[in-house]
């Protein structure tokens, strides 16, 4: 309903453009948090799948398109919570309310004055007819006699004065003029404090987010798509910005202005102020018809363009594929199939929704030709001043622009409180378990990390590690081998203290780990995780991030050590490089060789490395590994990995089955004892079955 | 661009522009003539006390505010019929563009920015069209008409409209011009923010590993400062932007009457006329906001209308061949010749001299580590690139000499990124052949080891497939993408690296049943692992963009250092022996 007012909606506009800006832009940024958001969504079985939702922006729908507001689960209760955050600036708010009342008085009252002035001058007008000497009473009394009865009542109840009466003429225009200066300085004072006020709030919001996201459990992350963690901390947060900025300021003065004129109106002439309101149902129900209407074809646009741009999508991203096997005309042909549904959807909204702004005003010219004919009727009759009706039609105008207002700022507000709520129950989830720092780590840390008995389940009932107890002795290096969700990787993520143990503990360097900070736990153990993940930044200073106070010497010599160098050199930026999002100027292979480079450079007395190298080539693995082991000499390390010679080193192999050590030992012992080890050796390193391999691939490699 | 744009698009609907031009002056002059029958109704009727005059006027009245609603809804219709197909337009335009794009192309503009260009670039361009259609076509009619009625009332009054309007102008003009840049800078704190966020979610295990929750909300919080400082110095500048305008409108309005008054009193002037001449000025006023604020909105579709321009300037260099060379015969011989390829751009060449040739019912392999240029090689064979020197011929003829239909025809690739399409498993394993029949597409997931977790679920074929094929593990993914060359029956099977997410059983098993489906024709598989090649005829070795040596698996282990080193990497030295 945005813009179905007339030309005067301009304060509407201004922020409705503003907000388009801001939209566009932020397109790129919903694009990608899209796409996380379907790499985490992936659903391990696709029956399930439902087309994915396209997200309307601005510029699908334009001025007149709305958006489909999202609902608020329990709409009071949030709001009240939103309207809470305003609270600490109490005076401000009870000021900038102050402010819009006088605005909205002066602005309501004012064109009852200029209608005065208008009075004025009609009167001093009629006055001017008048034969010299006559008084208004003979003159009518005159018109009487000739049979102009209305003129007559007319000429008698009005203020004539012979010519324009100019200082009465001044002193209202000037009082006029100061009214209007009045309201503008209070409605220009408001906004000013009004925005000051916002942006303190969302300030403090975004850091109460930023605050709360340290505060979580990991638990909290993995159990939630992380696309939609993220549109809570961003787009919701914007959201409620604009809700706040936009609706909340608009939706007290709209609605002030709207009683302020009801009630003027009905001073003026309270006939003339039923024939306004006549409009103001007529108008309801216009713009519900066309409105639903229109909604419905843009929810079609809306499906359409989404089609379409996922056909864009896909046909770019997999444009090699389209090239070799040659389907090019096929995807031309339902390109354009879709593109001519596009168009019929999209004309079909944007005519319905374009109709909403003519209809409306036709509405509004009825009440003014209303107005207009029985206005002047009354006027003629003289039961009513000339002035009062220009004033009359000036409120009947301005009636239907704050009633506009009010519709779409509903529609704001109503999605201002939905992404308030969203934010909020990000606020409300529950914290990591309050630390109660008693211990300390002794100066120079072994790394003897031992289990004892440990338990630990994600979900309640359905325990993953049971009684789980082992030792790893200082500066020896633990492998975990064990097939796909046997609990390797929740394993090394409780010597971090990432998860809160059920039951037992865990000890490094005889102090529990439950009595230390998690900041001087975490900082002794250095961990490379199987997901290469690299802020956006240099490649410089994504190594530094292992430690903020390292020289450019040890960064440089942590580099060359995990033969980051090497690649370094040969990219035209160096380690000026700047990783971007997509991460497409360095191979997944080199990603990983930075995140070890950045764990080198933090020099932990523990290292974990979680598929540390499983990206990267196997001849470059195996210059790492020298690397790795000259790095590894003195620090305990646990290492997840899939390959074999990184494992076949290893002190102690832990071989995990559902949660549980089965196995422990080297690998001679291991394979000695044609176990699990044995199995799995034999599954992942040589083939699943030795006879079906000798018969087939009858090659050296798998003898 | 942007013009060159409208232009060149709006051109088949040049009649629709004029309709809406058209019923735009109609609908404006019914509007402007409104207020004249309104002075006529203060002036002939209220003046002399005429009611029978008021009710005749107040029907006209009615007749035109009727005629507005028609033509304004005529104006809509054709405009909204002329910029959606504009947009549809342009849109075909840029699709069959990129459609028309080499790899080449494609990686040099990138995927994303190809896809914000033709939906989004493409969509604001189209939303300019039609606010400017509904608009702003609107705003001059309106000004001129004003200007002409508010003179025809009173001429020596006009001199308001020439002093208001230019004020008007230079207040809007000189906040817009000042925000405009002011909004950008906050759209860049409001990304900066969200990326800081974003980081933090994504990485959060690395940086709680490394203890760096107090310097990301340190980064978050000058951030966020920043993004505060932005916000309120716009605010402050935008709250000013209404109080201003407000304050114009109305000593327009003042000065109409006092100027206005003076002239009446005079007898120059009606009053109804200055009544009249008071709502023209306010609409000639609003009209120029509007067309100001509209004009905003050139700037970034300029922008969008440009980076369309760029895709669309760019002409693509791979062509299909004028005169094609139909092959004597199509067995699916392979055959570089001393092939050299090199990126835009770059340096060095990725590919030097490359020679070698594949027979039917051969398995050639090639091997290297990343960056040696192995997929950039079998990108060559389905002329994805074309090379800098030296030649690829399939079947005797250089591959730039064949229909693409020839090529696709013989040539079936399973690239190193499994990428599948939305819609069903069925759907994406036709891709390369729509007339495959049931039996065909559950015979090629046989023998992609697929049939199992297809067949497992009760929707099989019919399986839905997100975009990408996001739903389905990598390794499954993986043989879907496998089956689908499977389908095609091609001469030539291209394998890049399309094992590496299985498992070592699996990637045995496949291949067995892979070597008796491909009996006749030339495989070429680009692969890590040495398992998966050592049954190969051939195998090159890859380093630097150089056959650096060639042979079988036994004849490499013994004369080549480098693929030493690889088996070396991958394998105890009892399982070398």
């Amino acid at each position: 309903m945005s813009g179905q007012t007339d030309g005067h909606n301009e304060q509407k506009r201004g922020w409705a453009a503003r907000a388009e800006a801001v939209k566009a832009a932020k397109l790129d940024a919903a694009k990608v948090s899209a796409a996380d958001e379907a790499a985490l969504t992936s659903l391990p079985d696709g029956e399930d799948l439902e087309e994915e939702e396209y997200r309307p922006t601005e510029a699908d729908g334009g001025m007149f398109g709305q958006m489909p507001a999202k609902k608020a689960k329990a709409f009071g209760p949030s709001a009240k919570r939103l309207m809470g955050l305003l609270k600490p600036e109490g005076p401000g708010v009870v000021l900038v309310i102050g402010l819009v009342v006088v605005s909205v008085v002066l602005n309501v009252i004012a064109p009852k004055v200029l209608g005065s002035a208008m009075d004025v001058i009609f009167g001093g007008i009629i006055g001017k007819q008048l034969p010299a000497g006559v008084t208004k009473e003979q003159f009518a009394e005159g018109l009487r006699q000739q049979g102009q009865d209305n003129f007559a009542d007319m000429v008698g109840k009005m203020d004539l004065s012979n010519g324009i009466d100019f200082p009465k003429l001044t002193f209202l225009i000037s009082i006029v003029l100061l009214m209007y200066f009045v309201a503008n300085i209070f409605l220009w004072a408001q906004g000013y404090i009004l925005n000051r006020i916002v942006m303190k709030v969302i300030n403090r919001l975004r850091n109460d987010v930023q605050t709360k996201l340290n505060h979580l459990p990991l638990n909290y992350f993995d159990t939630r798509q992380r696309g939609d963690i993220l549109s809570r901390v961003t787009n919701d947060v914007d959201n409620v910005q604009q809700g706040l900025q936009q609706a909340f300021a608009q939706l007290v003065s709209s609605v002030l202005t709207v009683l302020g004129i009801i009630v003027m109106m009905f001073i003026v002439s309270w006939e003339l102020a039923l024939i306004a309101l006549i409009a103001l149902p007529l108008s309801g129900i216009v713009a519900g018809v066309i409105g639903s209407k229109s909604q419905k074809l843009f929810a079609a646009q809306w499906k359409n363009t989404g089609a379409l741009n996922g056909q864009i999508e896909e046909s770019f991203s997999g444009h090699d594929l389209v090239k070799v096997f040659g389907r090019d005309a096929d995807m031309l042909e339902r390109f354009d199939e879709r593109n001519e549904e596009l168009y019929r959807a999209s004309f079909g909204a944007q005519f319905v929704s374009g109709v909403i702004f003519p209809a409306m005003n036709f509405v509004s010219y009825l009440s003014y030709v209303g107005i207009a004919v029985v206005g002047g009727l009354r006027v003629a009759s003289g039961s009513m001043s000339l002035g009062d009706a220009t004033a009359f039609i000036q409120y009947s105008r301005e009636f239907t622009q704050p009633l506009g207002q009010i519709a779409g700022m509903a529609n704001m507000l109503q999605s201002g409180v939905a992404s308030a709520e969203r934010v909020f129950e990000f606020l409300d989830a529950d914290e990591e378990v309050r630390e109660n720092a008693t211990g300390h780590l002794p100066a120079r840390t072994d790394g003897h990390v031992e289990f004892k008995h440990v338990s630990f389940s994600y979900v309640k009932d359905r325990p993953l590690i049971e009684d789980l107890s082992f030792s790893a002795e200082p500066g020896h290096t633990v492998a975990i081998v064990g097939p796909t969700g046997a609990g390797k990787t929740t394993l090394v993520n409780l010597v971090m203290r990432f998860y809160e143990l059920d039951a037992g503990r865990i000890t490094l360097d005889g102090v529990d780990i439950m009595d230390l900070s998690r900041s001087e736990l975490r900082s002794k153990v250095g961990m490379v995780l199987q997901d290469a993940w690299l802020f956006g930044g240099t490649i410089y200073d994504n190594i530094r991030y292992g430690n903020l106070d390292a020289t450019e010497e040890q960064i440089m010599a942590a580099a060359k050590a995990t033969y980051v160098d090497r690649f370094v050199r040969a990219l035209p930026d160096g380690y000026q490089t700047v990783i971007d999002e997509e991460g497409n100027n360095v191979s997944a292979g080199e990603k990983q060789l930075i995140t070890i480079a950045r764990a080198f450079v933090s020099d932990p007395s523990l290292l974990i490395l979680d598929e540390a190298t499983s990206s990267v080539d196997t001849r470059t693995e195996l210059l790492l590994q020298k690397a790795m082991a000259a790095l590894r000499t003195d620090r305990t390390s646990f290492v997840i990995a899939h390959r074999l010679s990184t494992i076949r080193d290893a002190d102690t192999i832990l071989v995990m089955e559902e949660g549980k050590i089965v196995e422990q030992g080297n690998h001679t012992e291991l394979l000695a004892l044609e176990g699990a080890y044995y199995r799995l050796y034999r599954s992942q390193f040589a083939g699943e079955d030795a006879e079906e391999v000798a018969v087939d691939d009858s090659t050296a490699v798998h003898t | 661009m942007l013009v060159k744009l409208i232009r060149q698009y709006s051109r088949p609907y040049l009649p629709y522009i004029l309709a809406v031009l058209l019923f735009q002056l109609a609908s404006t002059i019914a509007t402007l003539y409104l207020p004249s029958l309104n002075a006529k109704i203060i002036d002939e009727g209220v003046a002399h006390g005429d009611t029978d005059y008021i009710w005749r006027t107040g029907a006209i009245m009615l007749a035109v505010a009727l005629a507005q609603i028609l033509t304004a809804i005529a104006a809509v219709y054709f405009g909204a019929k002329t910029a959606m197909a504009f947009g549809r337009d342009l849109r075909r335009s840029v699709f069959r563009k990129v459609s028309s794009f080499s790899a080449k192309e494609v990686n040099r503009f990138g995927a994303p920015t190809l896809i914000t260009r033709g939906t989004n670039d493409v969509q604001q361009v189209q939303m300019l069209m039609l606010m400017g259609l509904n608009f702003m076509v609107s705003t001059p009619i309106m000004c001129i008409g004003g200007i002409i009625m508010a003179v025809r009332e009173d001429l020596s009054l006009s001199w308001l409209v020439w002093v208001s309007v230019p004020v008007l102008v230079a207040v809007v003009g000189y906040l817009v011009v000042r925000l405009m840049p002011l909004f950008r800078s906050m759209q860049e704190k409001i990304d900066g923010i969200n990326g800081v966020l974003r980081e933090q979610i994504i990485g959060i295990r690395v940086v709680r590993a490394f203890v760096r929750e107090p310097y990301e909300a340190k980064r978050f919080g000058s951030a966020n400062q920043d993004l505060t400082n932005v916000s309120v110095k716009i605010g402050n500048l935008f709250v000013l932007m209404f109080p201003a305008i407000g304050m114009i409108l109305h000593l327009s309005t003042a000065a109409v009457l006092w100027f206005g008054g003076q002239r009446v009193d005079s007898g120059d002037m009606q009053v109804g006329a200055l009544t009249a001449f008071l709502q023209y000025l306010l609409q000639i006023l609003i009209a120029v906001m509007m067309g100001t604020f509209m004009a905003m909105m050139i700037p970034r579709a300029s922008v969008c209308a440009d980076r369309i321009g760029e895709v669309l300037d760019v002409e693509p260099t791979i062509h299909d061949p004028e005169s094609p060379v139909v092959p004597a015969q199509r067995r699916g011989h392979v055959e570089f010749r001393d092939v050299t390829f090199k990126y835009p751009g770059a340096e060095e060449p990725v590919l030097s001299n490359i020679s070698f040739s594949a027979e039917p019912g051969q398995t050639l392999a090639i091997i290297g580590s990343t960056g040696a240029g192995k997929s950039t090689l079998v990108s060559l064979l389905p002329r994805l690139h074309d090379v800098a020197s030296g030649q690829v011929l399939l079947d005797g003829v250089p591959v730039t000499e064949l229909d693409r239909q020839e090529i696709t025809k013989r040539v079936a690739a399973v690239p190193q990124k499994p990428y599948l399409f939305s819609g069903t498993i069925e759907h994406n394993l036709r891709f390369g052949k729509t007339d495959a029949t049931d039996e065909e597409l559950w015979e090629a997931l046989e023998t992609a080891q697929a049939k199992g977790f297809v067949a497992e679920k009760s929707a099989g074929l019919n399986r839905r497939i997100a975009q990408g094929g996001t739903n389905v593990s990598g390794g499954q993914r993986q043989r879907l993408c496998i089956a689908r060359a499977l389908v095609t029956k091609p001469k030539v099977y291209v394998f890049d690296d399309s094992f590496s997410a299985l498992d070592v059983a699996t990637d045995a098993r496949l291949r067995r049943a892979l070597k008796e489906k491909t009996r006749d024709a030339t495989v070429i598989i680009v692969a890590q692992r040495v398992s998966t090649i050592a049954d190969a005829d051939q195998i090159l070795v890859l380093d630097n963009g150089r056959i650096v040596d060639r042979g079988t698996h036994q004849e490499l282990l013994e004369t080549s250092p480098t693929y030493q080193e690889i088996v070396e990497s991958q394998l105890t030295p009892e399982e070398v022996a």
